[in-house]
C-alpha cells in the first residue's frame, strides 16, 4: 500500500520528499495505534529517500502527528481563550474524571486518548472539543461525559 | 562586474558592491557585528538574530547576516535600540545555557564566550532552565552534550548539506527543540560516520572530541614505555593556527620540536607511511588492472569515508583498496620493523598518532588492528588534542627551536605530504603508477586537474597506450554521487580517490576551529608548498621505502604486507 | 441584529451547493472573466482596493499582477485554509457553506495569475471542510466548472487538498510552503517574496480564502459598486468573528467603517447580563486587547493603524468586567509557546520567559523589575523575531501592559501587599 501511498500523495511534483507530511499522517491514519511508529519513519525514510533524522524531525514538528501510540478515539478540548472563558476547565476536569486520565494519556481499554488542541474554530459556540472528525459545541460538563458514554455503547456495538 | 551603491553606515556615507549583505559592508568598513548561526561556508540561517541592525524608516530591527544593502540604505549599527536588542538575545542565549565555562573543553575559543565578553554582559537576569540531559559517550570519537546546544543550526546543515549522511537534525518545536539524531537516539546507533565536521561547525562546546590525552601523559610519565609518536601530512600547516597563526604557516621543525619538548621517545612521520600506501595501493591497482579485478579501485586512507561506505553503501565494498591507511600501516611498522630495528620489545612501544581527523580515533580502535599483536596505534590524538597538551605543559610553540623527524620512519617525499590535500593521494598514486607502468620517467609530476576545492574532480592518465580515467571527491556528498554513478554503471572510472572531509584531511574533523574553505585552501596551498620544496617527490623513490622492502616487506603485495598492511571491511548497513 | 449579505450568506442553516450558488449569479463573473484579457482582473481590484483578508492586508490586485508578470511561466496558486487564528472561524465557514464561491475566486485569481496547478492547504483540524471543498470540487468538474478545459475553453486548473498537521505558524506564507513541501512548517527568508520564488521555487499567489472568495462579487459587480460599501481608505466588507461575552456570538458581514462599538452591540448585542464590555481582544491571539473607552475606533485600516489595532484575521473576543486580563494575557502567550517553530531566539527564549514571568504574576509573586523585563523580552520579541509570529506574540501582553498596568502591579507581590495592608 505504501508505494501507491506515496505516488499519489501529490502530482504536482516530481520530487518525492515533497509528499513527506501527506504521507506521514497517511501512515499515521492506517497505524492502528493512531501514530507513526519507528518502524513507519524507516520505512518513509528509505520510500522518499530521505534520511530518518528528517523524517522524524517533520513529524516531530506538527502537533497532529504523534510519536506515541494512541488509543482509538481522539478526544481534544480546546485550550483557547474563548473556551478558556466558557468554562473550558470544568469540561476538562469531568472528561478526564470520566475516564481516569490525564491529558496526553490513554485509557486502559485503549480506546481514548485525551489531548488539548487550539483553536476549533467553533468560537460561536465554545466551550467545544473534537472527537475523531467530529467537533461538539455549548458543552456542559454533563453533556461531555454523556458525548463520551455514547461512544462508548457504540463502540461495544 | 558588479555596480557600487551609495549607502549611510551610521551616519557615514560609504559606497560598497551591489547585492552584499549588511554584515558583509560591515565587515568591509571596519565593523564586526556580532554572529552566531552565521557560518561563510554555509546558507544564511538568520536563527540566532544576534546580528540585528536597525534601518531607518523600518519598523523593526532586521538580521544583517540576511538582509542585502539597498540604495540610499541608511544603517545603524550602534544605536540604544540596537544595543539592548542583542544584548538581550545574548542574555536569553545564555540563561539557556549551562555556566561551565571554566571547565567547558570550548573554554577560550567558544564564539558565544566572546560575544559576550564583546558585548559586555555582566548579569543574566533571565530565569535559567535547569536541564540536565545525559552526555551522549557512545561512539568512539565524539562526545554530545546536548545541555551546551544553543540550537544555531550549523551541525545540522553540515551533517544534511555538504556530508549529506543526515544524523543530526533538529527535532520538536518551540523551547522543545533539540539538535540530535531521532528519537535522541545516541550516535553509536544511528550510522554516524565520525567526520566531526559537526564538531568544526559548533560554535560552543555541544560536541567535541573524545579527549585521549591523558592516556597520553600517563604513557609518557610510563619510564617503562617507548612513546613513538607519528604525525599526519596536514598536521604541519594547521597546528600552528592553534597558536594564534594565520592558516597556511608551515611549521614542520617546529611540529618536532613541540613533540620532543613533550617528551616523546621518538618522532616519525606518517608521511612515511603515507609513501607506503602509494606503493602498495600502487601495486595493488596495477595488479586489478592486469588481473581482471573489480574496478574502479576506490583510496581506503579516510576512516569516515570507510565508515561510510560500510554503513551506507557495503555492496560496494569489494572496490575499496585493501591497503591500511597510513596510520594504520605505520602502527603495525612500529611495533615490528622498528621494534627489530631498535631492539625495543614491542610489547613497551606505544604508538601515539597526532590526526586531522576524529574518525581516526574509530580507526585505531577498531578490532582487527592489532595484526602486530599488540594494539597497533594506541592513542590517536587530534590536531586540537596536541594544542591542548602543548598549552598544558606552557610550551610556547612559537618560540621553539626546530627540530627534525627521526630516522627511519620519519623520512618522506613530496609526494606523501599532500595526501593531507582532496586528490593529493591520487596525484602521488599517479606520479608512481605512471614511472611503474611505463618505466618512463614523469617529467610533469604535478596534476593540476586533481587539485582544488571542486567536488568531484576528473582526470585521464595515459598509462603506456592505456588511457586510464581517474575521479577525485571529497565532502560525503560527493562521494554518494559516485558511488550512485558506480551502482548505476554509468562511470568508467579506473581509479577514485574519496576522502571524507572537505578539503580533504586539512579540513579534518579533528583540526583548529574556524576551518573555513577559505582557510582549508590555504592549507592545501601550503601542502603543495611543502610539495615543491622537497628533494624527492615520488613515493617509490623513497630510501628508506626502499630500504623497509629490501630488509623487510621483500615485495609490495607479498605476504608480510599481506599480513601487516592490509585489511578488510564489513558490510554495517544500517539497520 | 445587522446583516445585509453583501457578499457573503452568512446564515449557519444553510449549505450553497452548486444550483443555488449559479441561481445567485455564481460563475457569471468567471464568464464575463474569460471573454477578456486577465489584466482586467487585476485592474478591477486594484480600483476595488481589495485587501488580503488573512492579516496582512496586502493589495490582491498588485499581488495577483506581481506574479501574472513573473517570467517563469510555471506558476501555482495556493488558497490558504489554514485558518488558525484563534477565536476566528470565517474561513471555516467559507469552506463548509460556500465552497463555490471560494472555487470561483480561486478560479479567477488562478487566471489571472497564469496559474494552472495549485493547493488549498486546509488545516486538519477541520476535516469537515477538508470533505466539503474536495465534493464542491468534483460537482464542479463535472459541471466543466473546474479541472480541465474549464467553460470549454483554454484554461484548465488542477488543484489539491492538501492537509495540514496542527501547527499554526503553517499559516504564514513561507512557513505553509515549507510545510507544503514535506518540510517543518518553519518560515523562510523574505525576499525572495512568494510572489516571485515560491513553491517549488516558482512564482506563486497565496491568498486567504475570504480574500478569494471576495473576488467573484467584485467583478461581478463590479470596482464602483464594492466601493460603495466601507470607506474610502478601506471598501468593503470585512467578516467578523465574534466570540466571547456577547448575547449573540456568531459571524457577521459588516462593512469597513463600523465601530467596534457597533460590531459589539448592534450585531452582537452587547454583553450578558447587564455586565460591563472590560476588553475586547481584536484579532485574535496574535492581536490587540482593546479597553470599552477605545470602542469608538472604526473597523478600518487607517484609523486602527492609528491606535495600534490590528484587524489581522477579524475575530473579536469580547471580555466583559468579570474578566481577569491576566488571565487572558496567559493563555495567548501560552499558546504561541506551543506555537513558536522555535527557530529564532527572540521567539523561543522570550516567549519562555515572558511564560515564566507571568506565571509569577500570577502567584504574585513578581516584582517591579520583573515587569521592566516583561517590558524588555516583548520588545525585543517584537523588534527581533525572524517571522510575524514572534513579532505578534506580545501584542495582546505590550497593550495590557499599557492599558491594564495596575493588574500587572496586583501581581507583585510588594504592590499587593501594600493595597492588602
Amino acid at each position: 500500500m505504501s508505494m501507491v501511498l506515496v505516488e499519489k500523495a501529490s502530482s504536482l511534483t516530481s520530487e518525492q520528499s515533497h509528499s513527506l507530511l501527506p504521507v506521514l499522517l497517511e501512515y499515521q491514519k492506517k497505524n492502528p495505534c493512531n501514530y507513526i511508529s519507528e518502524e513507519n519513519v524507516k520505512e518513509i525514510a528509505e520510500k522518499l529517500n530521505l534520511s530518518r533524522s528528517r523524517v522524524y524531525s517533520t513529524a516531530s514538528f506538527y502537533s497532529e502527528i504523534s510519536l506515541v501510540p494512541r488509543g482509538k478515539h481522539l478526544i481534544r478540548i480546546c485550550c483557547n481563550a474563548p473556551c478558556e472563558n466558557a468554562g473550558k476547565e470544568a469540561i476538562h476536569r469531568a472528561v478526564k474524571d470520566k475516564l481516569g486520565i490525564d491529558v496526553n494519556e490513554t485509557t486502559e481499554d485503549g480506546l481514548f486518548t485525551l489531548e488539548i488542541v487550539n483553536c476549533l474554530g467553533a468560537c460561536y459556540m465554545s466551550p467545544a472539543m473534537k472527537i475523531d472528525d467530529q467537533v461538539f459545541g455549548n458543552l456542559t460538563p454533563e453533556s461531555a461525559v454523556e458525548i463520551i458514554k455514547k461512544m462508548e455503547q457504540t463502540d461495544e456495538e | 562586474m558588479k555596480e557600487n551603491i551609495a549607502i549611510r553606515l551610521n551616519g557615514n556615507h560609504i559606497t560598497v558592491p551591489s547585492g552584499i549583505t549588511i554584515m558583509e559592508a560591515a565587515k568591509r568598513n571596519g565593523i564586526k557585528l556580532p554572529s552566531l548561526c552565521h557560518h561563510p561556508d554555509q546558507r544564511v540561517k538568520a536563527n540566532c538574530r544576534v546580528c540585528v541592525v536597525e534601518i531607518e524608516g523600518r519598523k523593526n530591527l532586521v538580521p544583517s547576516c540576511s538582509t542585502v544593502v539597498e540604495e540610499g540604505m541608511s544603517i545603524l549599527t550602534n544605536t540604544l535600540r540596537v544595543r539592548e536588542t542583542v544584548k538581550t538575545i545574548v542574555e536569553l542565549i545564555l540563561a539557556d545555557h549551562p555556566q561551565e565555562c571554566l571547565t567547558c573543553i570550548r573554554n577560550g575559543n567558544c564564539e558565544l564566550r566572546q560575544l559576550s565578553d564583546m558585548l559586555g554582559l555582566t548579569v543574566i537576569q533571565a530565569e535559567k532552565k535547569e536541564k540536565r540531559l545525559p552526555l551522549d559517550l557512545s561512539s568512539t570519537a565524539l562526545v554530545r552534550d546536548n545541555n551546551k546546544c544553543i540550537k544555531c543550526g550549523r551541525c545540522a546543515e553540515v551533517c544534511h548539506h555538504v556530508q549529506e549522511v543526515g544524523i543530526l537534525y533538529s527535532h520538536n518545536r518551540s523551547t522543545d527543540i533539540c539538535v540530535s539524531p531521532e528519537y535522541g537516539k545516541s550516535l553509536s546507533e544511528v550510522g554516524c560516520v565520525l567526520c566531526g565536521q559537526c564538531v568544526l561547525s559548533c560554535p560552543v562546546g555541544a560536541i567535541y572530541e573524545k579527549d585521549q590525552t591523558s592516556e597520553v601523559w600517563s604513557a609518557l610519565d610510563d619510564k617503562r614505555k617507548h612513546v613513538v609518536v607519528q604525525t599526519a601530512p596536514s598536521i604541519r600547516v594547521s597546528i600552528a593556527e592553534e597558536f594564534n597563526s594565520p592558516p597556511g604557516e608551515i611549521s614542520t621543525g617546529k611540529l618536532v620540536g613541540a613533540l620532543r619538548a613533550l617528551g616523546f621517545d621518538k618522532v616519525f612521520d606518517t608521511d612515511f607511511t603515507a609513501d607506503l600506501t602509494i606503493i602498495e595501493e600502487g601495486h595493488e591497482l596495477i595488479h586489478r588492472l592486469q588481473n581482471g579485478g573489480v574496478l574502479p579501485m576506490l583510496t581506503s586512507c579516510s576512516p569516515g569515508w570507510i565508515n561510510y561506505i560500510e554503513q551506507y553503501y557495503p555492496e560496494l565494498l569489494p572496490h575499496v583498496s585493501t591497503c591500511k591507511s597510513p596510520q594504520q600501516m605505520f602502527g603495525p611498522l612500529a611495533k615490528t620493523y622498528y621494534s627489530q630495528l631498535s631492539g625495543i620489545p614491542a610489547e613497551d612501544i606505544f604508538v601515539v598518532s597526532i590526526m586531522p581527523c576524529t574518525a581516526k580515533k574509530h580507526e585505531a580502535q577498531r578490532p582487527e588492528m592489532n595484526d602486530s599483536g599488540y594494539r597497533d596505534v594506541d592513542v590517536a590524538l587530534t590536531t586540537r588534542e596536541l594544542g591542548r597538551m602543548l598549552r598544558s605543559a606552557g610550551i610556547d610553540f612559537n618560540t621553539l627551536l626546530e627540530s627534525e623527524y627521526d630516522d627511519p620512519l620519519g623520512i618522506s617525499t613530496g609526494a606523501a605530504a599532500i595526501f593531507g590535500a582532496t586528490g593529493g593521494v591520487m596525484e602521488a598514486a599517479l606520479r608512481t603508477v605512471y614511472e611503474v607502468v611505463t618505466g618512463k620517467e614523469l617529467e610533469e609530476v604535478e596534476f593540476e586537474d586533481v587539485r582544488g576545492m571542486e567536488g568531484i574532480k576528473e582526470a585521464e592518465v595515459d598509462l603506456a597506450g592505456t588511457p586510464v580515467k581517474v575521479a577525485v571527491a571529497h565532502g560525503l556528498a560527493h562521494a554518494k554521487q559516485i558511488m550512485e554513478s558506480i551502482k548505476s554503471g554509468e562511470n568508467d572510472y579506473t581509479f577514485i580517490e574519496v576522502m571524507c572531509c572537505p578539503g580533504g584531511c586539512i579540513g579534518g574533523g579533528g583540526q583548529p576551529y574556524g576551518s573555513t574553505n577559505a582557510q582549508r585552501q590555504k592549507r592545501i596551498d601550503a601542502l603543495y608548498r611543502v610539495d615543491r620544496n622537497m628533494e624527492i617527490r615520488k613515493s617509490h623513490e623513497n630510501p628508506a621505502i626502499k630500504k623497509l622492502y629490501e630488509e623487510f616487506l621483500i615485495e609490495p603485495l607479498g605476504e608480510k604486507s599481506h599480513h601487516l598492511l592490509h585489511t578488510s571491511y564489513t558490510n554495517r548497513r544500517v539497520g | 441584529m445587522k446583516n445585509s449579505n453583501w457578499i457573503f450568506n452568512t446564515d449557519f442553516d444553510e449549505f450553497i451547493d452548486l444550483d443555488s450558488y449559479v441561481s445567485r449569479g455564481g460563475f457569471s463573473a468567471l464568464r464575463k472573466v474569460m471573454s477578456q484579457d486577465s489584466s482586467f482582473i487585476v485592474e478591477e481590484l486594484n480600483r476595488a482596493g481589495l485587501r488580503g483578508r488573512g492579516g496582512a492586508a496586502f493589495p490582491t490586485g498588485i499581488k495577483i499582477g506581481m506574479v501574472a508578470s513573473a517570467s517563469e511561466k510555471e506558476r501555482f496558486i495556493i488558497c490558504n485554509a489554514d485558518e488558525g487564528e484563534p477565536g476566528t472561524f470565517k474561513d471555516r465557514f467559507i469552506l463548509t457553506h460556500l465552497p463555490f464561491q471560494l472555487l470561483e475566486g480561486i478560479l479567477i485569481a488562478a487566471y489571472a495569475a497564469g496559474a494552472e496547478k495549485g493547493f488549498i492547504y486546509v488545516r486538519h483540524e477541520y476535516p469537515e471542510a477538508q470533505e466539503k471543498i474536495k465534493n464542491a470540487i468534483t460537482v464542479a468538474e463535472k459541471a466543466g466548472l473546474f479541472g480541465k478545459n474549464i467553460l470549454g475553453g483554454e484554461f484548465s486548473l488542477h488543484l489539491e487538498i492538501f492537509s495540514g498537521a496542527g501547527s499554526y505558524l503553517c499559516g504564514e506564507e513561507t512557513a505553509l510552503l515549507s510545510s507544503l513541501e514535506g518540510k517543518k512548517g518553519r518560515p523562510r527568508l523574505k525576499p525572495p517574496y512568494p510572489t516571485e520564488a515560491g513553491y517549488l521555487g516558482k512564482p506563486t499567489l497565496i491568498n486567504n480564502v475570504e480574500t478569494l472568495a471576495n473576488i467573484p462579487k467584485i467583478i461581478e459587480k463590479g470596482a464602483e459598486w464594492y466601493r460603495s460599501i466601507g470607506t474610502e481608505d478601506s471598501p468593503g466588507t470585512k467578516l467578523i468573528s465574534l466570540s466571547g461575552d456577547v448575547k449573540r456570538r456568531g459571524l457577521y458581514e459588516v462593512p469597513y467603517g463600523t465601530s467596534f462599538h457597533d460590531i459589539v452591540y448592534e450585531y452582537g448585542g452587547g454583553p450578558k447580563d447587564g455586565r460591563k464590555v472590560k476588553a475586547v481582544n481584536i484579532g485574535g491571539a496574535s492581536g490587540v486587547l482593546v479597553p470599552s473607552e477605545m470602542l469608538d475606533t472604526l473597523l478600518e485600516y487607517r484609523c486602527c493603524m492609528e491606535k495600534e489595532i490590528t484587524i489581522g484575521s477579524g475575530a473579536l473576543f469580547v471580555l466583559d468586567d468579570t474578566r481577569d486580563i491576566l488571565e487572558n494575557v496567559r493563555n495567548r502567550v501560552r499558546f504561541f509557546l506551543h506555537e513558536s517553530c522555535g527557530k529564532c531566539t527572540p521567539c523561543r527564549e522570550g516567549l519562555r520567559q515572558v511564560n515564566i514571568l507571568l506565571e509569577k504574576l500570577n502567584k504574585r509573586t513578581a516584582t517591579e523589575e520583573d515587569l521592566d523585563r516583561l517590558d524588555r523580552y516583548t520588545r525585543v520579541m517584537q523588534d527581533a523575531s525572524f517571522c510575524g509570529l514572534g513579532q505578534a506574540a506580545g501584542n495582546s501582553l505590550k497593550s495590557s501592559l499599557k492599558y491594564y498596568r495596575d493588574e500587572y502591579m496586583n501581581g507583585c507581590v510588594r504592590y499587593a501587599e501594600e493595597m492588602s495592608a
